[in-house]
């Protein structure tokens, strides 16, 4: 209780001090981020986010972060941080960072936390995420129409609904456009590790692999691919566009501008609330990057007609009848999946093998 | 010409100072390279080693040296046994790990029953995980004669992948709609390792950690193992001839270590963490080899050390925040220190020389 007694007299003692001159004119922003500004994937797009946030509003809103902070007792620090130097708004942009992030919200009543990918809330504390999935949906029709061998690799990162779903997804599609098409998946327990990226990338490759998806965030498996030649990759979380017109056909990309942009309007303005946000391709929020020449016309248009059918919100992603990977029923026909189940999706549809690590 | 001349007996000066002088160098470098990267040095210098001390929010941060410091102390306190008689644990963040594993399995084995014999039950399988780690490269050496060294660092990645699958599997939280991650401890009033008085940071990690600065001292400075296992570093041959049995040595160097380290991961998980995570070690154990050898491998030198780095991390973090120094920048000053450290170690055991050598 004392401390929670000492950083409310300190949060009145700022308010008091800075709030007058300072505080009321600018608006503080702080972003925690888990990897370098420099990953070229997750953490670079969310610093993105923050640029285009400072540029947005130019003096009136000051912009601040801290880098490569580990899960756990150094983010709650770092975050806490921010807060104690008069942080308006805070944006914690990993998974890892939730508990920490309402620890905090709970001794900083007056100021607003958004935590990305995370599933807890409270009134100053919304949660934001990106539908991923519709991406996936994309990039798995352009898999199955593009692959000869039929083997289509699939880096992923952990085994968690975030990444299943995304699998499940690209499967669902790729089967779509192509009934032969067999899945590869390799685990490798990072977000980002160039070296363990680019060596399962090699693996799925020697299994015959010439499609690679992937979700981790460096560009390793894109040069490991463009080594080895004949075999295509998609960029992840930013658009990599440097490896493209081939191996990279097209990408994913987060952009979380728009969403930085209006809930630092919202602070502004006083107007802002809790919320919890999944954005997709419609409000932008997820990106499909250009689709490189290296695609057949016929195909592009198909994935492009695709996109906008989600966009539009005429299609979904996970539109039944579909089955789960142990038979069992998933979606009937013409039922889509509820944002329940798809975020804890733990299973995989059925056609594609082997297990989900535990 | 200068040259370098072995002294004939370590300088005990030199071997006091330079730690000193290593961070002043540090700060001096330190300063050049944020000057490069267009900060002020001076303010820069101040924020990582003042702000957290005596600034504004001191009152925050100095608590948080604890939290920071204490593993790292723990962890390096066991190390220095067996690096002062040359033994090689470089595996601690394995022990940590593991230590966190056993010692938080136990606290969810009894969720939700509450008990004042659960949190001790978990000190003691925290301590027994990290033993028994350490005891594979133990028994492997003194059975085999394999290296340590590299036993001790495989591990390490052997059990990131229990973490992983822990974390997945067995121990994730089954209220946690499928992501991976425990239960949260601090939620869990018979698990968690609260502070013990509000707001000081003074969890029982830290009074762990005192303890063994103690007790290490002691065994140092007043017991017949301690005394040989000195003796075994400084000159092996006459560690045999006084009766050292050097497989006895390395059970006692590793395992004592690997309990210390385990210690830590669960006093970590259980309060400060509060939870097992895939991402849960961040390299106190590999930090630690450097609070080792920063503290001279004395137990009060491992105190002042470990403070030292807790300083430089959380000042390093104030400096991103509010200065818009890149997180490298502020690992390589961490670097520089113990670069520092071991350059100038050289002057302990060699005096720079001017002239031509003395013919003997």
């Amino acid at each position: 209780m004392k401390l929670t007694t000492l950083f409310a007299s300190a949060a009145v003692a700022l308010g008091l001090a800075a709030g007058g001159a300072l505080a009321q004119d600018k608006t503080k922003v702080g972003f925690v981020y888990v990897g370098p500004v420099g990953d070229g994937g997750w953490t670079y797009e969310h610093d993105q986010g923050r640029k285009a946030v400072a540029e947005e509003f130019g003096d009136a809103v000051e912009t601040v972060y801290v880098e490569n902070v580990a899960e756990g007792p150094d983010a709650e620090r770092v975050i806490t941080q921010m807060a104690l130097q008069g942080a308006d708004l805070i944006f914690t942009t990993s998974f890892g960072y939730m508990d920490p992030t309402i620890n905090v919200a709970a001794k900083f009543p007056d100021v607003k936390f958004e935590h990305a990918t995370g599933y807890k809330r409270a009134d100053n504390v919304s949660t934001y995420s990106a539908r991923f999935y519709e991406g996936r949906a994309v990039q798995g029709t352009i898999a199955g129409h593009m692959t000869e061998s039929n083997i289509i690799g699939y880096i992923g990162s952990y085994p968690i609904p975030e990444v299943i779903r995304g699998i499940n997804s690209a499967y669902i599609h790729a089967k779509k456009v192509n009934p032969d098409v067999q899945f590869k998946i390799v685990w490798a327990f990072t977000w980002f590790d160039p070296a363990k990226e680019a060596d399962a990338a090699k693996v799925l490759i020697e299994q015959g692999a010439d499609v690679i998806l992937q979700h981790t965030d460096s560009t390793a498996p894109q040069a490991a691919a463009q080594a080895a030649g004949n075999v295509i990759t998609f960029g992840q979380a930013s658009d990599m566009a440097e490896y493209g017109p081939k191996p990279r056909v097209s990408s994913i990309i987060d952009n979380w501008a728009p969403y930085y942009i209006a809930r630092t309007k919202a602070v502004i303005d006083g107007t802002w609330t809790s919320t919890d946000t999944w954005d997709g391709i419609g409000p932008g929020m997820v990106g499909i990057g250009e689709i490189s020449d290296a695609v057949p016309a016929d195909v592009k248009a198909e994935a492009l007609a695709l996109k906008d059918a989600m966009a539009a919100g005429e299609y979904h992603p996970f539109t039944g009848p579909l089955k789960k990977q142990d038979g069992s029923d998933f979606l009937g026909e013409g039922e889509t999946a509820d944002d329940g189940t798809l975020a804890g999706m733990n299973f995989y549809v059925e056609g594609i093998e082997g297990s989900i690590p535990e | 010409m200068i040259r370098l001349e072995k002294r004939p007996q370590p300088s005990r000066v030199w071997s006091l100072t330079t730690p000193l002088v290593a961070v002043v160098a540090t700060m001096i470098m330190g300063g050049v390279l944020f000057a490069l990267l267009g900060k002020d040095p001076v303010e820069a210098i101040l924020t990582i080693f003042w702000d957290p001390l005596f600034g504004e929010f001191a009152f925050y941060y100095r608590p948080q040296l604890l939290v920071k410091g204490a593993p790292l102390v723990l962890i390096a306190i066991g190390l220095s046994l067996g690096f002062r008689a040359g033994i090689w644990n470089i595996g601690a963040e394995g022990q940590y790990i593991i230590g966190a594993l056993t010692g938080a399995g136990v606290g969810l084995a009894f969720y939700p029953m509450e008990g004042w014999f659960i949190f001790p039950l978990m000190v003691f399988a925290g301590a027994l995980g990290g033993w028994a780690w350490a005891m594979i490269p133990a028994v492997l050496k003194t059975r085999f004669g394999t290296n340590e060294i590299l036993v001790s660092l495989m591990l390490v990645y052997v059990a990131e992948q229990f973490l992983a699958s822990m974390s997945l599997g067995l121990m994730k939280n089954p209220e946690g709609f499928g992501f991976p991650g425990s239960r949260n401890l601090q939620q869990y009033a018979s698990a968690h390792n609260a502070e013990i008085v509000t707001g000081t940071g003074m969890h029982w990690g830290v009074v762990a950690a005192l303890i063994a600065v103690i007790f290490a001292y002691v065994l140092l400075n007043r017991h017949m193992l301690g005394y040989h296992i000195r003796l075994t570093g400084e000159a092996p041959r006459a560690a045999r001839f006084a009766g050292v049995k050097p497989a006895r040595l390395i059970l006692f160097c590793l395992g004592a270590s690997g309990a210390l380290a385990g210690l830590a991961g669960m006093f970590e998980v259980s309060g400060p963490a509060g939870q097992v995570s895939i991402d849960f070690n961040v390299g106190y154990g590999f930090t630690a080899i450097i609070v080792a050898f920063l503290g001279r491998l004395h137990p009060v030198g491992i105190l002042l050390a470990g403070g030292l780095m807790a300083l430089t991390y959380i000042g390093g973090d104030i400096a991103q925040g509010n200065l818009g120094l890149p997180s490298a920048a502020i690992q390589v000053f961490q670097g520089m220190l113990l670069f520092f450290l071991l350059a100038l170690d050289l002057l302990t055991n060699y005096r720079i020389a001017f002239g031509k050598p003395e013919v003997a």
